[in-house]
């Protein structure tokens, strides 16, 4: 197949292309979640953005807080954002951040004010920019303005020989096309790790994949009961057939194909500086690390699966990609993309990745996924440690 | 029909890839990276998405999948066994 070189996107303010154009309203702090929500029923088609964190956090864990709440806002498939916090200060910082983009976007505090007068004035703002917003139209973008990431989830050994290695033959076309992709799952490249060093693209991203995998096996090891056998693999991996570790591992690197380098590591949420494959640290669990990706500023997400975990995000469409012929047939409406026939010889590692990549094309164009259509809108803040 | 398919021709297990695998079933296995099949003899049910066997293995021995260790042998498997958590152990953490 030869790829097209264009898709249809919503061009941002400040030159990004997003696949989707929601008007988002999102909580600073868990406080906020009742009003937000209060806003986004009083609104149709804007979209409350839920979640349980956002007070007494510090240090690092309150710069991932804010990074992955303005990045939120910032990502491309949001046209505009009202954003509420229980104090003024905290939502101006977010506002700032978000603002940054040029899109537009409104900060309210409740204190002084109380939920009321908040939902009253940010109904008004939030009125305003879904119209403003049902008017943009799609336009012509090229594909290498993409960017794709990928995390897989409830794997079992079909995710190795069959899902995963078909999002890995899709990158390596979409990394040749000069698109801006990610992986991630630290702790579930441990059995793989030397294999993900020898395909980084120099020594300093050699470097800096090892220090980053190194830290995370301290955190294991500081915190672990016995061998962490319990929790990875999964219960769903090991019923799944999915034995060690280093299996599971194995199967999850498939998802970076055979050709593409790793061309630089990103810390939790941040947004990538240049095209090309990139290696964010981050936690396994399947709706923290699509949350990151989101925050990160990607705009489509290839979710291979085995078991069938059923995962969706607000903002970042989750295209799912199986190989297991009994999860297909037994949840069929969750799966995008059946590639269960690799299995039986029946279509070729390159067809696969064209059947995915023909199916990421349909969705960017703006077919809505599986997820989408079910409602799944997992939306997972990640925490470093307790708050203070 | 390919029951089970193993992604290296080194690998020691294959995964079965359709339901219904039991034992003295002859299986089918298919070699991905080289897209060759194999034939050998099932001793055990074996669920969709569980290890084969392709060899005996001893306490011990390193089992080898993707062409690389995925783990230690920690109680006797025979070849057209079922192999998983019982006698396979992780050498991490």
């Amino acid at each position: 197949m030869t790829i097209p070189t264009t898709f249809l996107g919503y061009r941002r303010e400040n030159g990004r292309v997003g696949v989707r154009n929601h008007v988002i309203v999102l909580p600073v702090d868990d406080l906020s979640n009742t009003a937000c929500e209060a806003v986004a029923h009083n609104i149709k088609g804007t979209l409350a953005l839920p979640h349980p964190y956002g007070r007494l956090q510090f240090g690092a864990d309150l710069d991932l807080h804010f990074r992955t709440l303005i990045g939120t806002g910032s990502n491309p498939n949001v046209a505009a954002v009202v954003v509420i916090g229980i104090e003024e200060q905290w939502t101006r910082k977010v506002v700032d951040g978000i603002r940054a983009t040029g899109k537009p976007v409104s900060g309210f505090g409740i204190e002084l004010h109380g939920d009321h007068d908040t939902i009253h004035r940010a109904s008004k703002a939030a009125r305003e920019y879904v119209q403003w917003a049902s008017e943009l139209q799609r336009v012509q973008c090229n594909l290498n303005e993409l960017w794709v990431s990928t995390k897989c989830g409830e794997s079992d050994t079909t995710s190795g020989c069959g899902a995963n290695p078909t999002v890995g033959d899709a990158f390596d076309k979409l990394h040749a096309a000069g698109c801006t992709l990610v992986f991630g799952e630290t702790t579930e490249l441990t059995g793989g790790e030397d294999i993900v060093a020898a395909r980084c693209k120099d020594e300093s991203v050699r470097a800096e994949f090892m220090r980053v995998f190194d830290r995370y096996q301290k955190v294991i090891d500081q915190h672990k009961t016995s061998d962490l056998s319990d929790s990875q693999p999964t219960k769903g991996n090991i019923a799944g057939g999915l034995t060690t570790i280093e299996e599971k591992a194995l199967g999850n690197i498939q998802k970076i194909g055979r050709k593409c380098s790793v061309d630089g590591v990103l810390d939790k949420a941040e947004m990538p500086t240049g095209s090309g494959l990139w290696f964010m640290d981050s936690s396994s669990a399947a709706a923290e690390m699509v949350t990151l990706c989101a925050a990160a500023g990607f705009v489509v997400h290839f979710f291979p699966t085995g078991q069938g975990n059923v995962i969706g995000n607000p903002i970042l469409p989750v295209i799912k990609i199986c190989a297991n012929p009994r999860t297909v047939r037994t949840m069929s409406e969750h799966i995008d993309v059946d590639t269960s026939g690799l299995l039986q010889r029946e279509i070729t590692m390159a067809q696969a990745g064209d059947k995915l990549l023909d199916m990421m094309f349909r969705t960017v164009n703006g077919r809505l996924t599986a997820a989408e259509a079910l409602g799944h809108r997992e939306f997972v803040l990640t925490r470093l440690y307790e708050s203070a | 029909m390919i029951h089970c398919v193993l992604h290296d021709p080194r690998d020691s297990v294959a995964v079965v890839v359709v339901e219904g695998v039991a034992a003295g079933m002859k299986l089918t296995g298919l070699v991905l990276d080289e897209d060759r099949t194999l034939t050998f003899d099932c001793v055990q049910d074996i669920p969709l998405g569980h290890k084969v066997a392709l060899k005996d293995m001893a306490v011990g021995d390193t089992v080898i999948k993707y062409g690389v260790d995925i783990g230690k042998v920690v109680a006797p498997i025979l070849r057209g066994q079922h192999a998983h958590v019982h006698n396979i152990k992780t050498k991490r953490w």
